[in-house]
C-alpha cells in the first residue's frame, strides 16, 4: 500500500468531519479514494461537499445560486419523466401563490422597451454588471417577430401573440402569469421565472406584455406592416 | 513596380455571419465553411506550440513531459486523449487531460501551476496559454482512433453518477440545467443548433470535437473551458478547473461518446 | 519576426493549391478590452507569394480580414522540388516569410 493510501486510510480512522472538511477545502480532491469511503458513510453530505467544492463566487454569482428549491430539486431528479403527483401539485401551489399582478391593474408598458428585453440575453451572469437592467432573451427560445429570423425552437413560436389572442381580462392575466411562474400551467417547465425569481421587474414585464399585445408592436405585425409602421 | 494580380483562385476567410433562413440552414452554411478549410484548421499552429511544450526541458527538475503518463505510459501520447477521463493510481483521483497535465507539469517537471490552474484559459486577444497549448497537441495525438473512456474502477462510476446529476441539476435564477438547453433533440438556441448530450448520438458529436478552434474567440478552447463557459450562461457561479463536477461531467460525456472516433481539434464557430 | 505559417502546396493537373495557416491577432483597432480601452489596429496589410522567385498573389488586406488567417489560392505550374514562399507585412511593421518545397 503506497503512502498514500496510508495517509487516507488513517484519516479515515480518525474524525470523519474533519476528513470531509479538508477534501471540501482543496479544489480537486474529490473524486477518488477518500471521496469513495466517506460517501459509504454520509452520502448526501459527501455529494453536497463534492459540489460545493467545485464552483465559487465568481462577479454577481453567489455560492447562494447552487441551494435548490422544490421546484428544481423535483425537477432535477424527474427530468424528462413525470414529477409524482404529490409533488408536482406542490409546485404548481407555490407557483400559482407566488403570482404578484401589476398593482395598479395596467398589464401593458412600452414594447419599444419590450423589445430589447426580448432580443437581449444579458443579466445575471458572472461577468454581467448588477448595475445593468436585465435582459429577457426571450429570442433565445422563441419565434417572435418576423423581422427577426435569429429565433430559437426551444419554446413554442410566438408569432402574432397578440393579433391571434386578443386582450381578454383572461389572457392578459394568463400571459401575465405565464411570463411570471410558467410553472402554474407547466410543471418543470424549462422556462424561467421571469417574476418569480425577479429576472425582470414589474415594469419590464409590462414592457414584455405590450411587445406580445400592441397591434403596433412588429410581433404582430408582417414584414411589409411594420416597414408601413416604421415608415409613419 | 507593376503589382501582379495572380490568376487562379483566392480565397480568404472573413467572419462568417450566417444570417441565413429560420430553419436550421445556418449548420449547412457552416459545414460549407468547414469544407473550405478542408484538413486544414487554426488549431494546427497551437498544436505546434504545444508540441513544443511537450518535449521542452522545463522546470526546477529540469525534465521535459515526455515523463509523463497519461494513462498508457510514460511518455504514450498516442490515443491517450480519447481514454480520459480515466482513475490514476498516483494521484488518487480521477483526472481529466488538463487536470492531468497540471498534475505532470507539477510531479514531473516540479513547476509552480498555482497560476496556470486560477487562469487555464487565454483572454481574447492573448498568445494560448501552456494548457491550451498542450491539450490542442495531445488531442491531436487520438484523430481517428476510438473514444474509450474507461469505467473499469469503482471512482471512474462514481464520476459518471456524479456527471449525470450534476447534467440534471437545475439552479441559480433560471433554473437552468444542461438539460435545459441540451435535453433534447432538433432544437436550437437562437441559430445555433444544440445537441442533445445525455445520449450517444450528441455526445458522440460533441466529445470528439474538443478541444476545438472558436473562431469567435481567435483561440482553441478545451473541453473544461466549455463547462465552465456553460456555467456562466446558466447563471451559475463558477465552475473550478478539474473539479469534481467539471471532471464528472466530462467522464458521464465521455461514456456516452464511447465508440466514436475522435476527431479533435474540431473546427467551431 | 512574428508567428510561423504553415503552409501546404499540393500539385494535380499542372496546377498547385496552397493553403495557408497564419498566427496573427488581426486587431481591427475598434474593439475595446475588458477596461474600455481601444486596442490599438494590428493587422496583415499586405501578402505576397512566390513560386521560385516569380510572384503568383499580391494582396492588401485589411481590418475586415479575420484573426488566424486562412488563405488558399492556385496557381499554374509547379513540379516537385520548386519552392512556393508567403510573405506578410502588418501595419506596426512587423513582417513573416515562412517557404514550403513542392513534393
Amino acid at each position: 500500500m503506497s503512502l498514500n493510501q496510508t495517509i487516507i486510510r488513517g484519516a479515515l480512522l480518525g474524525v470523519l468531519a474533519a476528513t470531509l472538511a479538508s477534501c471540501a477545502s482543496t479544489p480537486e480532491g474529490q473524486t477518488g479514494t477518500a471521496q469513495a469511503e466517506a460517501a459509504k458513510v454520509d452520502p448526501a453530505a459527501a455529494k453536497k461537499a463534492a459540489l460545493m467544492s467545485s464552483f465559487e463566487t465568481s462577479g454577481q454569482a453567489g455560492m447562494d445560486r447552487l441551494e435548490q428549491d422544490h421546484m428544481q430539486r423535483f425537477c432535477s431528479e424527474y427530468e424528462g419523466r413525470p414529477v409524482p403527483a404529490e409533488d408536482a401539485k406542490k409546485i404548481a401551489a407555490d407557483a400559482t401563490a407566488g403570482v404578484r399582478f401589476p398593482e395598479d391593474g395596467d398589464f401593458f408598458g412600452d414594447w419599444h422597451n419590450g423589445e430589447w428585453i426580448a432580443k437581449t440575453g444579458k443579466g445575471m451572469q458572472s461577468n454581467d454588471d448588477p448595475s445593468e437592467p436585465n435582459g429577457g432573451n426571450c429570442y433565445a427560445c422563441h419565434q417572435m417577430a418576423d423581422e427577426e429570423i435569429a429565433y430559437g425552437t426551444l419554446g413554442p413560436p410566438l408569432r402574432h401573440y397578440g393579433k391571434l389572442r386578443g386582450t381578454s381580462e383572461a389572457i392578459l392575466r394568463y400571459t401575465w402569469t405565464r411570463l411570471w411562474n410558467s410553472h402554474v400551467y407547466n410543471t418543470c417547465s424549462h422556462m424561467p421565472r421571469f417574476g418569480a425569481s425577479g429576472i425582470l421587474t414589474e415594469q419590464q414585464l409590462k414592457d414584455v406584455m405590450a411587445y406580445l399585445f400592441d397591434p403596433a408592436s412588429p410581433v404582430n405585425q408582417t414584414l411589409e406592416t411594420a416597414a408601413m409602421e416604421q415608415a409613419q | 513596380m507593376t503589382m501582379k494580380t495572380l490568376s487562379g483562385t483566392l480565397l480568404a476567410t472573413a467572419l462568417a455571419m450566417a444570417a441565413s433562413s429560420a430553419t436550421g440552414a445556418e449548420d449547412d452554411i457552416f459545414a460549407q465553411y468547414r469544407a473550405m478549410f478542408g484538413d486544414d484548421n487554426p488549431a494546427e499552429l497551437t498544436e505546434f506550440q504545444g508540441e513544443d511544450l511537450w518535449n521542452e526541458v522545463r522546470g526546477p527538475k529540469q525534465v521535459s513531459l515526455e515523463q509523463c503518463d497519461l494513462g498508457l505510459g510514460a511518455g504514450v501520447v498516442e490515443g491517450a486523449y480519447a481514454q480520459l477521463p480515466r482513475w490514476f493510481e498516483d494521484a488518487g483521483k480521477v483526472m481529466d487531460l488538463e487536470t492531468r497535465l497540471l498534475y505532470c507539469m507539477e510531479t514531473v517537471q516540479g513547476m509552480d501551476v498555482t497560476e496556470l490552474r486560477q487562469h487555464p484559459f487565454s483572454e481574447q486577444g492573448q498568445p494560448q496559454t501552456d494548457l491550451e497549448a498542450l491539450s490542442a497537441y495531445i488531442a491531436a495525438q487520438s484523430k481517428g482512433m476510438p473514444i474509450a473512456v474507461p469505467q473499469d474502477h469503482p471512482a471512474e462510476r462514481a464520476a459518471f453518477e456524479m456527471g449525470r446529476e450534476q447534467f440534471n441539476f437545475r439552479a441559480g435564477p433560471h433554473d437552468f440545467s444542461c438539460a435545459t438547453c441540451h435535453g433534447q433533440s432538433g432544437k436550437r438556441i437562437r441559430l445555433q443548433s444544440l445537441l442533445q448530450l445525455n445520449e450517444p448520438e450528441g455526445a458522440k458529436a460533441s466529445f470528439s470535437a474538443w478541444p476545438a478552434y472558436r473562431i469567435a474567440q481567435g483561440a482553441v478552447r478545451t473541453y473544461e473551458w466549455r463547462m465552465a463557459d456553460c456555467a456562466r450562461q446558466q447563471r451559475l457561479p463558477g465552475l473550478v478547473h478539474g473539479s469534481p463536477a467539471a471532471i464528472g461531467l466530462i467522464t458521464y460525456l465521455g461514456v456516452l461518446a464511447n465508440g466514436a472516433e475522435m476527431d479533435a481539434p474540431g473546427l467551431k464557430r | 519576426m512574428g508567428n510561423p505559417m504553415r503552409i501546404r502546396a499540393v500539385t494535380a493537373d499542372g496546377n498547385t493549391t496552397v493553403k495557408v495557416l497564419m498566427s496573427h491577432p488581426m486587431e481591427t483597432g475598434l474593439r475595446k478590452d475588458s477596461e474600455g480601452n481601444l486596442v490599438p489596429a494590428h493587422h496583415i496589410t499586405t501578402v505576397t507569394a512566390t513560386h521560385n522567385d516569380k510572384t503568383v498573389l499580391t494582396a492588401e488586406w485589411g481590418a475586415a480580414v479575420s484573426q488566424n488567417p486562412f488563405l488558399e489560392f492556385s496557381f499554374a505550374g509547379g513540379a516537385p522540388g520548386d519552392k512556393v514562399s508567403v510573405h506578410w507585412v502588418d501595419n506596426q511593421g512587423d513582417s513573416r516569410t515562412d517557404e514550403t518545397v513542392l513534393k
